[in-house]
């Protein structure tokens, strides 16, 4: 997508009346644009050029990129210095937060920092508890939740002011975000839980991997019986599996992912298992995107990134468009 | 599993169940301490807080598994406190829930949002669900949240709450 004010790296765009940010995310979907997301796998390393090798791989293909929080309750590089890294060459970048490593202080410092780095977008997540991951015995701060998270964010970036009252000269200017999870229990409260996001500032939500189209349809159902698609920008969570067993693996260790019988099955009965996965990942979001009220797909293609193109490319949702990247010459039709 | 063999636990079910009971019963009381006010200021709230915090400390630990946090809000949360969760989440369900309905992080017992959302359900006001609240104010913890609030709405109701 073309913009007027076409960023070249590192400098940000302006922001337009009306908008929240500057970001490219948020242009996109105000835009009516069916939006792509996906999710850097932050690297264990402090080299800043493996942060760049991996984000290339989705160039020409998404509109931002989540960069991760200590996803899983592993420790990687943080979501402030990849933001950090990425925004220097003006890729439009999705900062989650997450509350479980890191109390009110340091949280609304960070939100600051990142927006002056050039972050535009901010998703505000409670975390995954400290059991999941490499370090099970690390404190869990939850200071915040996301719904406190997000009051406190919009509030810093409406009011200018942080929890305490306290003023701020200049205000974070970002498009906030929030996670959901249409595919846990409890089932009939979770678009009441949207909505309740959406009342405490969340501006688009990410969900979960969907692999259930049922559930998926039914949500959004309720969802728009709410009128919360046109309150809130809704990206869809998908992703291809590798193999039967991985999805029988995530189905079991991952909390919150619910994966039907019938995948795994179909999956099971393939020749070529990748590539089914592949071939499922594509289907899933060509029929979510015929759901009415969903704005956009979020990619997650852990250890499977270099095939983000090939998803995206057959799916066919971006309809010609190419999102922007960093030595970007191509123009495409708004 | 934990229902099976500990009390505590089920009788914390048992409060969600009669979320609706103790809704009213606590109405009540709320009217009784709030009417003794006069009572509490002349004996002075900070020598009270003592002999009340034992007595709530007590009574709440049995019905809720409470763990004094100084700021309830069992009567938003279907009587289910959001304290037993792992990451002690006041806002609503994580996004981790087993598809049985099991928390994530103690595998053997039911998400305290699943019970709460049954909880509010059988309650006269179900809408404390969609409160958003704040983040638990950390000096709270351990005071009594009965005399807090009970000075609170005497205060709103004698200076007005400024609308």
């Amino acid at each position: 997508m073309h913009l007027d004010d076409q960023a070249v790296p590192s400098t940000a765009l302006s922001v337009q009346p009306g908008y929240s940010s500057s970001g490219r995310l948020e242009r996109v979907l105000r835009a009516g644009s069916f939006a792509v997301t996906t999710e850097i796998a932050p690297p264990d390393s402090a080299d800043s050029a493996e942060v760049y090798r991996r984000a290339g791989i989705f160039d020409g293909w998404v509109d931002a990129i989540n960069a991760t929080d200590g996803s899983g309750a592993n420790c990687h590089m943080s979501s402030v210095g990849v933001c950090s890294l990425l925004t220097r060459k003006g890729y439009a970048t999705v900062m989650q937060v997450s509350c479980r490593d890191r109390n009110r202080i340091a949280i609304q410092g960070d939100v600051l920092g990142a927006a002056a780095m050039g972050v535009s977008s901010i998703l505000c997540l409670t975390g995954d508890g400290v059991q999941a991951g490499d370090q099970p015995d690390a404190k869990p701060v939850f200071d915040f939740d996301c719904m406190s998270l997000l009051q406190t964010v919009a509030a810093m970036r409406d009011r200018s002011e942080l929890m305490s009252g306290r003023p701020l000269t200049v205000p974070p200017k970002v498009f906030i975000g929030a996670a959901a999870n249409p595919f846990a229990p409890p089932l009939d409260y979770r678009p009441l839980r949207l909505q309740k996001k959406i009342e405490a500032g969340a501006q688009f939500v990410q969900t979960q991997y969907c692999f259930d189209l049922e559930r998926l349809t039914w949500y959004m159902r309720q969802a728009r019986d709410l009128g919360l698609d046109e309150r809130c920008f809704i990206l869809v969570g998908v992703g291809p599996l590798a193999s039967a067993r991985t999805a029988a693996w995530l189905r079991d260790n991952v909390p919150g992912v619910h994966i039907p019988d019938a995948i795994i099955k179909r999956l099971l009965e393939a020749n070529d298992q990748k590539e089914e996965g592949i071939r499922i990942c594509v289907e899933m979001i060509q029929a979510i995107r015929e759901i009415e009220g969903v704005h956009g797909v979020h990619v997650m293609a852990y250890r499977q990134e270099h095939r983000i193109p090939d998803i995206i490319g057959a799916s066919g949702v971006l309809a010609g468009r190419v999102p922007w990247y960093p030595g970007c010459t191509e123009i495409s039709p708004q | 599993m934990r229902a099976a063999n500990d009390t505590m636990y089920q009788v914390r079910q048992w409060s969600v169940r009669n979320a609706r009971l103790l809704e009213w019963l606590y109405d009540h009381f709320e009217g009784l301490l709030l009417a003794l006010h006069p009572l509490w200021l002349w004996l002075g709230y900070d020598r009270v807080e003592g002999p009340i915090r034992q007595l709530e400390c007590r009574i709440k630990s049995l019905l809720f598994d409470c763990c004094m946090c100084g700021d309830c809000v069992l009567g938003k949360t279907g009587m289910s406190c959001p304290m037993n969760c792992p990451k002690e989440l006041r806002n609503g369900p994580c996004g981790g829930v087993h598809e049985t309905g099991y928390c994530e992080i103690e595998p053997d017992m039911r998400c305290v949002w699943v019970d709460a959302v049954e909880g509010a359900a059988r309650m006269r006001d179900s809408s404390g669900l969609q409160v958003i609240q704040p983040p638990l104010a950390q000096s709270h913890r351990g005071a009594s949240s009965w005399l807090r609030e009970v000075r609170e709405k005497r205060d709103r109701r004698f200076f007005g709450n400024g609308t």
